[in-house]
């Protein structure tokens, strides 16, 4: 009788609780920073700074830091999901582009949806999902079969499906989607199928695509003097990871991937636009408004798919609206997000491909630096200085982290044909024996990219970072560990053993009034609050 | 291209496959192994095999590939099964980055492997076992059919998994056969304590640590004095000196013997 009593309240308390399903209309992502309570994109806020600015933990009680609970998903493909949270609801997609609605207060699912995969799917790296995107009364996901798919908020229940692209020929929807006044973007992976990259936007209530940028142009058009033959059929240029918006120009921030086939550029000589470029699109038409790219010709799978910042920066004296991007390359950027221009930049991680950046912020390119039919030993490796995994600025630290990687590979240039729907890669990477990736977590100067501290991991970085206004910084290691750095020092204050690989990125938000912290660990998901 | 596709070559994560179709009846024999499918299973195989198994499958970090009878794959099936899926509880990883037709040309490669001529063994296994047993002392260390210590690696089928050559390397010269992973580490703790042993495992805030004498500890790095990396070390004596020449021919003959289960 008693626990028949005990249950019956708790379910009185719940349904007490819960609020109404969310709605989340464009002008609460819009101004999300005023309700830290919620994680309501992909990176916390349209500039992508993926930083919390609730402050209940700090290095003075982070010790109590505890789980409050885990969530385990029904899967043995790897996790990189970062959820949102709204009203006290967490949005979880899951490997493929399943979705998961779960009880923020017990971790307990509230709806599911399930993606059921179809043969012959193709993609290079596993059906992994970064997440979902909110707006009014919907949730969107990108799938591994490379749909749009909108659910209903209250039951996840599809209101629309759209086909992006064919599956079969290797297009796949790895990143989640960014919703935008009344548009849904979305970018697509399949780098190494020889696709040709682009990214989409869908209305958000119908699912009709309203536009599309193609990210390697076609013939006639400006940029295909940048590929040899025909070569920008080929020439990949995805866009797997979520960009970044700028609600007052109305513009769309997102980098692109590498250009293929990935190790071999003797078919496609010049520099390959729009590949391993941040490309600035008009977010009603998807025009271009600027591009800047990062490794011309690339030879070494160095994705600019990283998360673009965007910040007030003030360079040599002068205040800029500007993007900070940590790139794959080893380098950082910052650039004024009006124009393009680049503004700065310098290595935050171990290179020996380039001199360093003229003013332009080309690298200049030092010789034996491409893969050779032998192997070549190059720094950073194809994983690079950094990857998808996000970066965090605090405005109250003023201060840019990034997971960053030193690391050397061995270049190996192969043939390669192009055969639909096969992989298109052109040679490969073997590690350096002996000399394994090290990791780090590292605080730069947003202004300048100067090294403020680091903090080294015991092994490769693929994890990615949150701040907070508690001034911590959140991260997690191969070997499981979770941990909190003081924001200001890098000194680590806290630190709990998940039991398996973290490759995904932390959210923060509020459950019951306390401030948790969330994070992907192997196949679940583990939200920690204060005990006392 | 995305994270997880960086190791492209290394194939060292047992992932998913996303080019594997779960209804493919896998054929008996290899449809795919016609002169130029053998080629293309030989490169195949020196981009993602070699590093493990060695250029010529005489084995390394990886089982000894160039013998008439794989003990996880005696049929061609199971072969392409064990390069599609990888072996579970082991380092081998599932072939993700290769469709059906390649895993099948990767399959016609490593059986012509076995087709070469088996590696010729000097030496006399008896007189090894017994060196083995007695002058040796290896059974100090190591398991072999469930009997001996734990601090080394188990020897029940290292013939099934190294080289002749990588062997006689490993007793005359251990630190250059080392695990890529293996570490000695010295630790002093709080209290003065002086241990050395292999790691066991190691994060960023703790390492795991069993001494020589197969005790096991854990420590968080904060707590320790003092934590010393001996890199290239190896607990194991060097028998170069104390077998004659003839002894190791023996001793190795005696190692490559020893199947398992085979």
């Amino acid at each position: 009788m008693k626990r028949t009593l005990t249950f019956s309240a708790a379910v009185s308390l719940l349904a007490a609780t819960l609020p109404l399903a969310a709605q989340v209309p464009y002008d609460r992502l819009r101004q999300s920073d005023a309700e830290p309570g919620n994680w309501l994109t992909y990176s916390g806020n349209y500039s992508s700074h993926r930083y919390s600015g609730l402050n209940q933990i700090t290095a003075a009680n982070v010790g109590h830091l505890r789980p409050a609970w885990v969530y385990q998903i029904n899967t043995t493909e790897r996790v990189e999901a970062s959820p949102l949270v709204a009203d006290g609801i967490m949005y979880l997609s899951e490997p493929g582009g399943s979705v998961t609605a779960l009880d923020t207060l017990t971790g307990r699912p509230l709806w599911k949806y399930t993606r059921t995969l179809p043969k012959g799917v193709r993609g290079c790296c596993g059906p992994v999902n970064r997440g979902v995107a909110i707006l009014n009364d919907t949730v969107y996901v990108g799938t591994y079969d490379a749909h749009l798919v909108a659910l209903d908020i209250k039951s996840g229940i599809v209101r629309w499906d759209s086909e992006v692209a064919d599956p079969k020929l290797g297009h796949s929807i790895t990143g989640a989607p960014l919703a935008i006044r009344d548009k849904i973007v979305v970018g697509m992976a399949g780098g190494e199928y020889g696709v040709r990259g682009f990214i989409d936007a869908y209305d958000a209530k119908t699912g009709k695509r309203a536009w599309r940028f193609w990210t390697v142009p076609a013939a006639g058009e400006p940029g295909i003097e940048t590929w040899a033959g025909d070569t920008a059929k080929t020439g990949s240029a995805t866009t797997w990871v979520t960009g970044s918006y700028d609600p007052d120009q109305n513009i769309v921030f997102w980098g692109t991937g590498n250009p293929g086939p990935d190790w071999n550029g003797d078919a496609r000589a010049g520099d390959n636009l729009y590949s391993d470029s941040l490309v600035a699109l008009d977010g009603d038409t998807g025009k271009l408004k600027w591009y800047f790219q990062f490794t011309p010709h690339d030879l070494h799978d160095w994705d600019a798919t990283e998360v673009p910042v965007l910040a007030d920066a003030t360079v040599r004296g002068e205040k800029h609206k500007v993007v900070l991007f940590g790139n794959r390359n080893a380098f950082y950027y910052v650039l004024d997000r009006t124009s393009g221009k680049f503004l700065t930049g310098r290595q935050f991680a171990k290179q020996s491909w380039a001199k360093g950046v003229d003013d332009s912020g080309r690298a200049v390119v030092l010789p034996g630096s491409s893969p050779t039919t032998e192997g070549a030993k190059i720094y950073p490796d194809l994983s690079g200085g950094t990857n998808w995994f996000s970066p965090s600025f605090s405005p109250r630290a003023n201060l840019f982290f990034v997971a960053a990687r030193d690391s050397a590979g061995i270049y190996l240039k192969g043939n390669v044909e192009y055969k639909p729907g096969a992989q298109f890669n052109g040679g490969g990477q073997s590690p350096v024996v002996g000399e394994p990736p090290i990791g780090f977590i590292r605080a730069l100067d947003p202004d300048t990219g100067e090294l403020k501290w680091e903090f080294r991991l015991h092994s490769d970085a693929n994890a990615g970072v949150l701040s907070t206004a508690g001034n911590l910084v959140f991260a997690g290691t191969n070997e499981g560990d979770f941990f909190a750095l003081d924001a200001l020092g890098g000194r680590a204050v806290w630190h709990f053993q998940t039991g398996a690989a973290i490759n995904a990125n932390p959210v923060s938000y509020l459950s019951g009034g306390k401030q948790h912290i969330a994070i992907a660990s192997g196949n679940s998901i583990f939200a920690f609050a204060l005990d006392e | 291209m995305r994270l997880a596709c960086m190791i492209f070559l290394i194939a060292l994560t047992a992932m998913a496959q996303p080019t594997t179709d779960p209804e493919y009846v896998i054929p008996k024999k290899n449809p795919f192994a016609t002169a130029a499918d053998l080629k293309n299973g030989q490169q195949l195989f020196m981009g993602q095999c070699a590093r493990c198994h060695g250029s010529k499958g005489e084995g390394g970090r990886g089982a000894v590939l160039a013998q008439p009878r794989l003990r996880h794959a005696p049929d061609d099936e199971s072969l392409f099964m064990v390069i599609r899926d990888g072996i579970k509880g082991t380092e081998m990883p599932a072939g993700y980055a290769v469709n059906t037709r390649e895993t099948w040309q990767l399959t016609a490669y490593v059986r012509s492997l076995g087709r070469m001529a088996p590696e010729t063994v000097a030496g006399d296994p008896k007189h090894g076992q017994e060196l083995y047993r007695i002058k040796g002392r290896c059974a100090q260390c190591h398991i072999n059919g469930g009997q001996g210590g734990s601090l080394g690696p188990e020897l029940t089928d290292i013939g099934a998994r190294r080289s002749a050559a990588h062997l006689r390397a490993a007793l005359l010269d251990p630190a250059s056969t080392l695990p890529e992973d293996f570490l000695q580490v010295r630790v002093v703790t709080e209290d003065s304590r002086n241990i050395t042993g292999v790691r066991l495992n190691e994060d960023t805030f703790s390492i795991q640590v069993r001494d020589l004498s197969g005790g096991i500890h854990s420590f968080l790095k904060d707590d320790l004095k003092e934590l010393q990396r001996d890199t290239g070390k190896s607990p194991m004596p060097s028998f170069r000196g104390t077998l004659s020449a003839s002894e190791v021919d023996d001793l190795v003959a005696y190692l490559v013997s020893l199947r398992g289960n085979q």
